[in-house]
């Protein structure tokens, strides 16, 4: 009688449904998982190590290539944790800026999520339709910051440049009639404010178009249902934060426990789960997708009717307009010593958490007086998500394994950093 | 009643042509999508991509070698070295960035006090050679010179913002 082992089977890091560069090494027994053990650390670009040698400022460009798919709710945390410890507050136009932003990357966040997470189940439209929205919301990234994705927009103070009054239109071409035309410029004839609110207009009917093609679907269902269920009180000694902890029937949001921002005075609701299956999971998410876009929306009203400066005034810490560094000495001095210095930060240590679409992404901060920080840990909820990994698949099929990844929603960029 | 209108509902697949149905209603619908190389998506006068140096209207490079967009760039991709010239102005004898270092977050430009390092709209570019990413001050007054009128209509639709 031969000894019988179980087999080991190495999945990733180049396999599509990994995410990134996920390595399991899953111990099976026939298509049984019996252990599952994610290796990490190959996307590792020692952010925490580069950030304590560069001015405080210069770093937020690489909050944003942390998790790269919810970009400006790291520079949040990153800018939240500055802020703390110089004592400031941003100005309320800047703050209400940051909680729309901070919205719309939940948003572009969870149709990724949703997009592949239902890729890797087998259904192909739903990633389709899921970019044909987040292309509309990477304009508007791009219309305030210039860049679609890492968007280095969030400033200690408030943000980089108030809200363009003009949306970049599609240019006419040979190839698309007149009508045609108009009807891709509809929404971008006014300003950057005109273009979300019609976003927030059409965007529930297209979530009620993903729920069509999934909610009831049984395939859907089959690959959801049961798989990957977490305890509530488990998940709560397992560090989850965010839709993970939600989709278990736990009620915890950042943004209503610990409020930051302007988030007290926006109204919404925080969806939770019943079962902590991989489908009450997807539901959360679904269910966050509507309030977004109802905090969307009513940011968009308040700052229709509140113009004023999103920057504090403060020049040790923000630099002056071009037109008064040009003109004025004292203007020109700060100019020069903010770019050239950036700005100190007092002695102390704090930690700023936001809620990111992912979960809690916090940034704890330990400054020794210096403009450069003495340390910077980023607690990142996909590392937390990942470590649950073994206890989440151990006892089903291997192509559970795919549901589980995609419901944990990982980002390499952020559990390897 | 209940119990055999879902098992109907499951049995005649309701479910799953109902999904059959959006897809077949947007296969009719307008596109959204654009013929690439014929056609752009829109682009802000924000955009961030391959950087420029610019001159003033009468010839003369703008860039006095402050050295303010080398100290601010996060990851240490502009090099440059000055010396006073001829004329007893100080400007840059090297200018060089290195594409593969940027990360296009745009501190160069918003520290330049004289408006000299921009970011450009350009970003289709290739390298064929190594040694080709870093682009030395020649070639990029040369891209300044070439797209002058749509970089000085960019800065003055943001001026009112920065």
């Amino acid at each position: 009688m031969p000894e019988i082992q179980n087999f080991t089977l190495n999945f990733g890091p180049q396999h599509p449904a990994a995410h990134g560069v996920l390595r399991l090494v899953l111990e099976m027994d026939g298509e049984v998982i019996e252990r599952a053990d994610p290796h990490i650390g190959l996307l590792h670009r020692a952010t925490e190590k580069l950030a304590e040698s560069k001015p405080y400022n210069q770093s937020i460009g690489y909050m944003d290539r942390l998790d790269y798919v919810s970009m400006m709710c790291n520079e949040h945390a990153y800018v939240l944790a500055m802020e703390k410890l110089l004592g400031l507050e941003a100005p309320i136009r800047a703050q209400y800026i940051r909680v729309m932003f901070d919205e719309i990357t939940r948003i572009l966040n969870h149709l990724m999520w949703l997009g592949a997470h239902a890729l890797d189940i087998g259904a192909m439209t739903v990633f389709l339709y899921a970019f044909r929205e987040r292309e509309d919301l990477l304009d508007c990234y791009e219309a305030v910051s210039g860049a679609r994705m890492h968007a280095t927009y969030y400033r200690p103070g408030g943000v980089y440049r108030d809200l363009p009054g003009q949306m970049p239109r599609y240019q006419s071409s040979e190839w698309r009639s007149d009508a045609d035309l108009s009807r891709l410029n509809e929404a971008r004839a006014g300003s950057l404010l005109d273009f979300i609110e019609s976003f927030t207009q059409r965007f529930p009917q297209r979530v009620d178009e993903y729920e069509t093609l999934l909610t009831d679907n049984r395939i859907w269902k089959q690959r959801t249902v049961g798989i990957g269920v977490v305890e509530p009180e488990r998940a709560i000694s397992l560090g989850f934060s965010g839709p993970m902890l939600r989709g278990s029937g736990v009620e915890w949001d950042l943004r209503r426990k610990q409020p930051y921002e302007v988030y007290p005075d926006v109204d919404f609701d925080i969806p939770v789960g019943v079962n902590g299956d991989c489908y009450d999971r997807y539901l959360v998410r679904i269910e966050e997708l509507r309030q977004s876009n109802w905090i969307v929306s009513q940011c968009v009203d308040w700052l229709r009717r509140n113009p004023g400066p999103v920057m504090t005034a403060d020049y040790k810490l923000s630099p002056p307009s071009r037109e008064e560094m040009k003109g004025d000495m004292e203007a020109m001095i700060h100019h020069f010593k903010l770019f050239t210095e950036g700005f100190c930060i007092p002695e102390g240590e704090t930690y700023a958490a936001v809620e990111a679409p992912k979960g809690e992404f916090g940034i704890y901060l330990v400054s020794d007086g210096a403009n450069k920080p003495y340390r910077l840990k980023i607690r990142a909820p996909g590392f937390v998500h990942l470590s649950a990994m073994d206890e989440m698949v151990r006892g089903h099929m291997l192509a559970d394994v795919v549901a589980v990844i995609g419901t944990q929603d990982i980002v390499f960029g952020e559990v390897d950093r | 009643m209940s119990k055999t209108r879902g098992w109907l509902k499951s049995f005649l697949l309701v479910e799953l042509f109902r999904g059959l149905m959006l897809t077949i209603r947007y296969m009719f619908s307008g596109k959204f999508t654009v013929r690439y190389p014929e056609e752009k998506a829109p682009q802000s006068p924000r955009f961030r991509g391959l950087h420029a140096l610019r001159r003033y209207p009468n010839g003369e490079e703008r860039c006095i070698a402050c050295k303010l967009c080398e100290a601010v760039c996060p990851a240490l991709a502009i090099t440059i070295d000055s010396e006073p010239r001829k004329d007893g102005t100080r400007r840059t004898s090297r200018y060089d960035i290195d594409l593969f270092k940027c990360i296009f977050c745009g501190f160069c430009e918003e520290a330049c006090p004289v408006d000299s390092i921009v970011e450009t709209r350009i970003y289709e570019y290739h390298f064929e050679k190594r040694g080709e990413q870093i682009m030395t001050k020649d070639k990029l007054l040369a891209i300044g010179d070439r797209y002058e009128a749509q970089i000085a209509s960019d800065r003055m639709q943001d001026a009112l913002y920065r």
